[in-house]
């Protein structure tokens, strides 16, 4: 660990007393796991899962022209978000590379935004907005460090959930949605969003109440096997789901239709930041993300190097042996365009040639009935 | 297998000496660390082979890392455990026991073995480590 120090979550020494193991990510001290990765994996497929995600960052907009601003510094159209809904979107650079995914929510209240973006990347999504300011008539505020943020993830995250939370019924929030309540007396936003491919809510309340409602939701979730879940969980979970992760699928080096995320670059909703890269980017980006299938128990890391006929195609940015599917499997970024499904490549591994097999992405899609 | 009977390389490999045979596994500590193992590789480990204290001999994955296995000892090869190649499981579940990895013959062993740590002194390193 650095000798910078770290930010602690409220929840940090509920984590430190439960035996979560603490690494240092995105500049916070946040636990990796408390049993094991697959354990917690497990429990949020199968059952619930809860996750301290109170490190991610977390701004507010209001005034007359917030939406104006969110629409010049954000690539998705913020004019089509309803009150009350969510949309994920990005933030790039003038060349059209990415600064950082995130979450928009138009809120249920007047016409103020939420913005949710990640730890590592919030002082510099701050900058962004302040050096595109313009003559915006509009607030921003950044709450990450008076509020926390919990997810409740997994089949019985609902259920869960709903014993805890007052306000609309959440069986009625759909997917993207989010609304206001209250937790323990306590001003609450509650969305149906999150990072593991299952169902789920992601919770925002005051930082003074959050450790009594995460000790609420799990003797909620006692008798139906909740477990209090780290960011390995989180990684093998987003990961199964083919979800972006910035600093591995996603960087400055990246653009949003390389990365896959055409569909959330809008570039007939007017100007805004790196609209015309994105423009000259749109029918050659230059590189794709595919996912690849490895026969073996072999895992391909972040920075293997990936091969077609002997000639070096890309770089996997993620991989792991995806605990659900019971198979090694890796997210590369390859230039300049993906390979048809069903092609043979070679995967380089610490000196070792594996073979690997393009497959599509997301690896898993949860059931739905 | 007593613990406090083994010998410990400081990258967490255990050695038991009987007679001329060192058997080498990895410490309860490491497995506890890495947690969800899920293979190891020892194709560069056959019978036959020598090794040099401090030579990888194999890998161990988990699924949050992949982590060298480090020979404790010079010596040649004799054995290596066909079942932990398997199912690394039984190293999880048995690490100082039936999860031993595999034997040497040593070839230098009264100059490598006072290098080793013992028991305590590798308890000490651990409580470091784990700070």
């Amino acid at each position: 660990m650095s000798t910078v120090e770290l930010l602690k979550t409220p929840l940090y020494d509920w984590h430190k007393a439960h035996r979560g193991r603490l690494v240092e990510f995105g500049g916070w001290a946040m636990p990796v796991q408390y049993s094991s990765i697959v354990e917690e994996h497990q429990a949020v497929r199968q059952r619930v899962g809860l996750f301290d995600i109170s490190h991610m960052g977390r701004l507010s907009f209001n005034g007359p022209d917030a939406l104006a601003w969110l629409q010049r510094v954000t690539t998705n159209d913020v004019a089509r978000l309803a009150p009350g809904r969510i949309q994920y979107s990005l933030i790039c650079d003038d060349e059209g590379g990415i600064l950082d995914d995130v979450l928009v929510y138009h809120l249920t209240e007047g016409d103020a935004y939420g913005l949710v973006c990640n730890a590592s990347n919030r002082l510099r999504v701050v900058e962004q907005f302040e050096q595109n300011r313009g003559s915006f008539n509009a607030t921003m505020a950044d709450s990450t460090l008076d509020t926390a943020m919990i997810a409740i993830q997994g089949p019985a995250a609902l259920l869960t959930l709903q014993e805890l939370f007052e306000g609309p019924p959440l069986a009625e929030q759909g997917y993207y949605s989010h609304t206001s309540g209250q937790v323990l007396g306590t001003r609450a936003s509650a969305s149906r969003t999150g990072y593991t491919g299952e169902d789920g809510f992601e919770l925002i309340v005051h930082r003074d109440v959050v450790e009594a409602a995460w000790l609420e939701l799990l003797e909620c979730g006692l008798n139906r096997g909740i477990r209090p879940c780290g960011l390995g969980a989180r990684d093998t979970l987003r990961f199964e789901a083919a979800m972006p992760l910035y600093g591995h699928e996603l960087s400055e080096s990246v653009n949003p239709f390389a990365a896959g995320l055409a569909p959330f670059v809008k570039l007939d909703k007017g100007d805004f930041v790196g609209r015309d890269a994105l423009a000259r980017l749109k029918d050659a980006p230059g590189a794709a993300r595919i996912g690849l299938k490895l026969p073996g128990r072999k895992i391909a890391r972040q920075g293997c190097g990936v091969l077609q006929q002997g000639t070096l195609i890309g770089t996997v940015t993620s991989g792991t042996f995806a605990p659900t599917l019971q198979q090694s499997l890796a997210m590369a970024l390859v230039t300049p365009e993906a390979p048809p499904i069903g092609t043979e490549l070679v995967v380089e591994i610490r000196g070792h040639r594996e073979p690997a097999e393009v497959v599509e992405l997301p690896f898993y899609r949860r059931p739905r009935s | 297998m007593d613990p406090k009977d083994l010998k410990y390389a400081p990258t967490h490999e255990w050695v038991s000496i009987d007679g001329d045979v060192a058997t080498v596994g990895l410490s309860t500590f490491a497995v506890e660390q890495l947690t969800d193992l899920i293979m190891i590789d020892l194709s560069h480990a056959t019978p036959g082979t020598t090794l040099s204290a401090g030579d990888s001999f194999g890998e161990v994955e988990s699924v949050k890392s992949v982590n060298d296995l480090y020979s404790p000892l010079s010596g040649e090869v004799i054995e290596v455990n066909a079942s932990v190649a398997d199912d690394v499981n039984q190293i999880a579940q048995d690490p100082l026991g039936s999860g031993w990895i595999l034997k040497l013959r040593p070839s230098n062993p009264d100059a490598e073995l006072p290098k080793l740590l013992d028991y305590d002194a590798y308890q000490k390193k651990v409580a470091e480590d784990s700070h």
